[in-house]
Formats: structure tokens, sequence, C-alpha cells
């Protein structure tokens, strides 16, 4: 459906689109991740046509969209991160004007209109002024120029900024229904968002592809660990000694809680399960064990892994060794990675 | 093509710079009717018409600063450029709407000529000529205007820009007779000229080896020409330049009665030159 080919984008000297290589196939919907700056907008102006790229190509449909681009446009619907509005139109309007440029045939405009109108539920504001409108509705109005006239690729970058909680579940909602007959793709950098909506995941970070698979798959691959978490009634040292002859493990995180109790999280060879022995160690010493769970890599972790990096890690076949230390007053290190999840888990 | 040109014919009436425009152009040409031809009995509109060609340089600016310094600040560009159709269809679109408000007023002038009629004796060709060299002369400055406005994102530099540029070609021919006719004079307005126009291919291109070309064999067949022939650079500058005087065209007919069908054709051929420059500045952008 779209192949992107050795995408290359210069700034001047900033290499903003760093050799990209993919194919998306119809009927799924794909996601863009990346931090801030990563060149999620910058790949979707390129292949929506609106930039050149300094080398490679982009086909829709076996189009270039250099070459032949009215004939790959036509395929492709596109929200910017800053809907293009109008502001001196009313909604109705706007949608007119955006179904003829797009060359939609007269007798079907009305229609198609109000059918836009409709799944983004903008039908109640459709003769007031754009200007005058939310930030929220103005997002949905974008929207329903991008989805007007069901083009067979809809892009989106950043579709649900500025919505509020209930705004955001209808929009992933109506993503779900378009990606019943189109292919989708969205950009975003909240994970939650990806997670949820998409069936594909493009990790972009720095200019390049870092990863690409299902989330379940990222998860799986690229996770080079399980871990346990235990919470006990007993003191640092005391949990160090007990644990420290089970085998399997690879690093201990220990810290100790102001009723009394450790809570230390462990992180285990892959494929292994120590929580047998872990519960067998704690009772033969007598120390009572009140928590045991196991926690798997989650699509964070893999995140902030591939992006963080300063250089980027051959992702597959590779397994990051820990280092075997047992660190003595270090926070827990989740807490980072929770800011990553802010805002999107509404 | 139709969508764009629609769009922004109604934008332009929604924004007061279309009614403003036409409302001041034709009162007036209103005010210096009456005067010359109502009071003192002057029989020829087109005199009346050449009064109203300072309005042009106020007023046309005014229609085209917004045309693409707007689209790319609020980033609707976006939406014109990933839709399919061609840039040219998007400039023509737009170029087409401002020519409409530029052709209201000039409809409306027609009515003119035959309120003379009606009181007496009226030269109705000189008339109606003049009133379409009028709105050709419109056209020109909106094809400038508009490619000012492809080359910036603030409406008011486009405005001000414009505005300069027009009222520099409006009072070219005394700009004129300051320079020089001395045929070395000639030669070095002519590598001027060529300096500017290689850097230009060179910021379109990039191409260093191009442009530097272009200097140097220009320069080389200026310099060689001159040795042979220096005649040839005599009064070149004023001849040459003199062409860019373009309201000259139009105060031949109102002043002279004398149609210059090459100086109809430089219009044409402006209009075409600047559209496709206008095409170019905004296919440059996507490259940079």
């Amino acid at each position: 459906m779209i192949e992107v080919k050795n995408l290359v984008k210069k700034y001047g000297n900033h290499l903003a689109v760093d050799h990209l290589d993919f194919n998306i196939e119809a009927g799924h919907v794909y996601g863009f991740l990346g931090p801030n700056g990563a060149g999620k907008s910058t790949t979707m102006n390129i292949m929506t046509g609106y930039l050149g790229a300094t080398e490679g190509e982009v086909l829709i449909d076996g189009h270039d969209i250099l070459k032949e681009p009215e004939e790959a446009k036509k395929h492709i619907g596109y929200l910017p991160e800053q809907p293009p509005l109008y502001m001196d139109m009313t909604v109705r309007e706007y949608l007119e004007f955006a179904a003829e440029l797009k060359g939609i045939k007269k007798g079907k405009r009305q229609e198609a209109i109000t059918e836009v109108e409709k799944l983004v539920k903008i039908k109640d504001v459709e003769h007031r002024l754009i200007k005058n409108l939310s930030k929220g509705y103005r997002q949905r109005v974008g929207l329903a120029q991008a989805v007007l006239g069901f083009p067979e690729i809809i892009i989106l970058d950043e579709p649900t900024v500025g919505l509020d909680p209930k705004q955001i579940i209808e929009i992933r909602e109506l993503i779900r229904n378009l990606s019943k007959k189109h292919t989708v793709i969205l950009s975003s950098h909240i994970l939650a968002e990806v997670r949820e909506v998409c069936d594909y995941i493009l990790i972009i970070s720095k200019g390049k592809l870092v990863a690409s698979d299902t989330p379940e798959n990222l998860e799986r691959t690229l996770g080079t660990h399980a871990a346990v978490e235990i919470e006990a009634k007993a003191s640092r040292s005391e949990v160090r000694d007990i644990l420290k002859n089970i085998p399997g493990i690879e690093k201990i995180e220990i810290q100790e809680e102001e009723d009394g109790t450790v809570k230390a999280g462990i992180r285990v060879k892959k494929g292994e399960d120590i929580r047998e022995s872990v519960f067998q160690a704690f009772a033969s010493a007598g120390t009572p064990l009140l928590t045991l769970k196991t926690s798997g890599t989650s699509l964070e972790d893999v995140f902030m892994e591939l992006t963080q990096k300063d250089t980027v890690p051959e992702i597959f076949g590779k397994q990051t060794v820990w280092e075997e230390i047992v660190p003595e007053d270090k926070p827990d290190t989740q807490e980072g990675e929770e800011e990553e999840k802010d805002g999107g888990d509404l | 093509m139709a969508a764009i040109y629609k769009r922004e014919l109604k934008s332009c009436f929604l924004s007061m710079t279309g009614p403003v425009f036409v409302a001041f152009l034709i009162a007036f040409t209103g005010i210096y009717f009456m005067a010359y031809n109502m009071t003192a009995g002057y029989p020829y509109f087109s005199y009346t018409l050449s009064g109203s060609l300072i309005v042009f340089l106020v007023g046309i600016p005014l229609i085209t600063m917004r045309s693409f310094s707007e689209e790319r600040k609020n980033k609707t560009d976006q939406m014109l450029l990933t839709a399919p159709v061609s840039l040219g269809k998007i400039v023509m679109g737009k170029y087409l709407a401002m020519v409409t408000v530029i052709a209201i007023p000039n409809v409306v002038f027609c009515v003119f000529p035959l309120i003379i009629k009606s009181q007496g004796t009226a030269y109705l060709a000189v008339d109606y000529i003049s009133i379409g060299v009028f709105f050709l002369l419109g056209c020109v400055y909106a094809v400038i205007g508009m490619f000012i406005s492809s080359l910036t994102e603030s409406q008011i530099i486009a405005y001000i820009s414009t505005f300069g540029i027009l009222l520099v070609l409006y009072l070219w021919d005394g700009i004129l007779a300051l320079l020089p006719s001395s045929s070395i004079s000639g030669l070095v307005g002519v590598i001027i000229l060529l300096a500017v126009v290689s850097f230009y291919i060179w910021h379109m291109t990039g191409n260093a080896v191009l442009s530097g070309g272009i200097a140097l064999v220009g320069a080389i067949a200026g310099i060689v020409t001159y040795i042979v022939k220096p005649e040839v650079y005599e009064n070149l500058l004023s001849r040459f330049l003199g062409k860019l005087a373009l309201a000259n065209v139009f105060t031949d007919i109102t002043s002279n009665s004398i149609v210059d069908m090459t100086g109809i054709a430089l219009y044409l051929s402006i209009i075409a030159v600047f559209v496709f420059l206008t095409v170019q500045t905004i296919q440059k952008r996507r490259w940079s």
C-alpha cells in the first residue's frame, strides 16, 4: 500500500530523517512512536507530499508521491499536527471546500459531508465559524477533513492532542472503526494510546526506525528479562542475604519502607521462574513474605530502552547484559518511566 | 482550481479587503470624473482613469498580501499541498480570484464613458481600450504582489514590499533620468544585472557551477562586445530598463491615444513569468 524506501530529509546540516525504510500493508492501524523531535511529523509530511525528500522515494499504491502527485494524493487523507483550518469559514463551508478540493463529485458532496459530520460528531456546530470553536472541536473538524471522501489511507499526526479524556476515548473509538475499511497511520508520543489503538508499531528515534512489530511481539522479543516483585517484613540486609543464594537472579533493587517492611524488585533471566524458590528461601529463614508477584517487560521499558540510548541498538537477537549489582540507595527505577505515561493513561 | 478560486474570492470579501479596494477605487475615480469630465467638460474618461493609477499602488498590495503568506502562517498550505491538485492550479486559482476583484471596479468604469456620451461627444474607443489596459496593468501589479506574498510569512512585509516595488515602477521614468548614458556605464550596468540573475539562479538551484558559469560567460561576452563595438552600450541602460516603466503603456493611451501592442505583450509575459516564479518559490520551499 505504502512503500517508503531509503528516505532521507536534511534541514541544512541537521538530519531529520535518516534512511527510513518500511512498508505499510492495507487494513491495519500503524502507530509512529517516538520522542519529540524524532522525525515523525517530517516523515508524515514527506509521505503526504507536503515536503520533498532529500533522498529516497515514497510509493502510494505504486504511484510515486513526487512524480505522480495528483494520483498518489487521491488515496490519502491527512490531518497535520496543527489542523489546517480557515478561521473565517463555517464548519460546513470548510468541509464543502475540502470536498471540492479532493474532487468529490458534486452530487455526492452533501451526502459525504453529512456522513463525516455525524462520524466525528460535529453536526451540531456545522453553522458556526471555525474561529469560535474550541480546540477539541477544531481538532475534530480537521479530522473530518482528513476522513472526508473516505480515502484508502488516513494519516493522522497526533490526533488526540488537546482533547479532553472523553474526546480522546471517542477519537480512539473512531480510529478503530475506520481501521475496518481503511489503513490508518497515526503518530503519537503517548504509549498507552498507541498500544491501545494500533496493531503495528514503528518506533522512530533520531530519524531512524529502531523497531517495528506488533505491540505484543515488541514486548516479547525486546523484553530482556522477567521480573519478580516481593514485599517482606525484614531489614534490607536480611532480604539480601536470603535472596543471595537463589540461582537465576540478575539484579536486585531493594527499597526500605517506613513501616518496617522491605520492597524488592528482582530481575530474572528470561524464561526462569524463581517464585517457588523465593518462597522456600523466605520460609526456611522464618521471614514473613507479604507479597510475591511477577511482572514482564512493558512497552514502556522497550520504548525507553530504544529511544534513550545515544546509539541505536541492534535490537533483534541482541540481549542486554545486566550488571550483577545490588544498589544500596537507588530509588525505584519505575519512577522515571511513570512520567512518560502521564497524559496517556486517562 | 474552482474550489480554490471560490474560497479565495469569498474570503477576500469576508475580510473586507475586497470591498475596501473596490469602494475606494470607484469613489476616487468618481471624484476625478466629477472634476474633469462633468465640471470641466473634458470628454476623455481615459484621462480621469490615469489619475486613479495611484490608487492601484495602495490598493493592489491590499488584495495580494494575504494570498500565500497567510496560508503559510496558519499552516493551511498543508491542506492545499497535500490535496490532489497541482501547484500550478493552486496558484492560478488564487490569481484568478484577485483578477476578479480587480475586474469589478473596471466593469463599473465602463458606465462612465456612456454618461459622457449622453452629455455630448465621447471617445468610446479610446476610453474602453484604456479601461482594458488599466485592468491589465492591475493584473500585472497583482501578479507581482502575489509573488512577493509567496516569499514571506508576514502580510505586513508582503504589503510594504509590494507597495515599495510598485511605487518604484511608478516613478521609474524619473529614476531613469538619473542614469548615466556613456557606454562604459552601460557595461557596468549589464554586469551588475548579470550578477543579480546568476545569484538568483544559485539561490534557486544551489548549483554553483551553473550560476558561476552563466555569470562568467556573460561577463566575458559583455566585455568582448564592449571592446569590439562600444557604441552598443550607449544609452543601453535607459533603453533596456525603460521597459520596466510599466505604466507608460497605459499613459500613452490616456495622454496620447497611442496603443502600444508590444507593451500589452510585455504585460502578458510579465504575468506568465511571475506566475511561474510563484510556483517555483513554493516548490523550492518544500525542498529546503
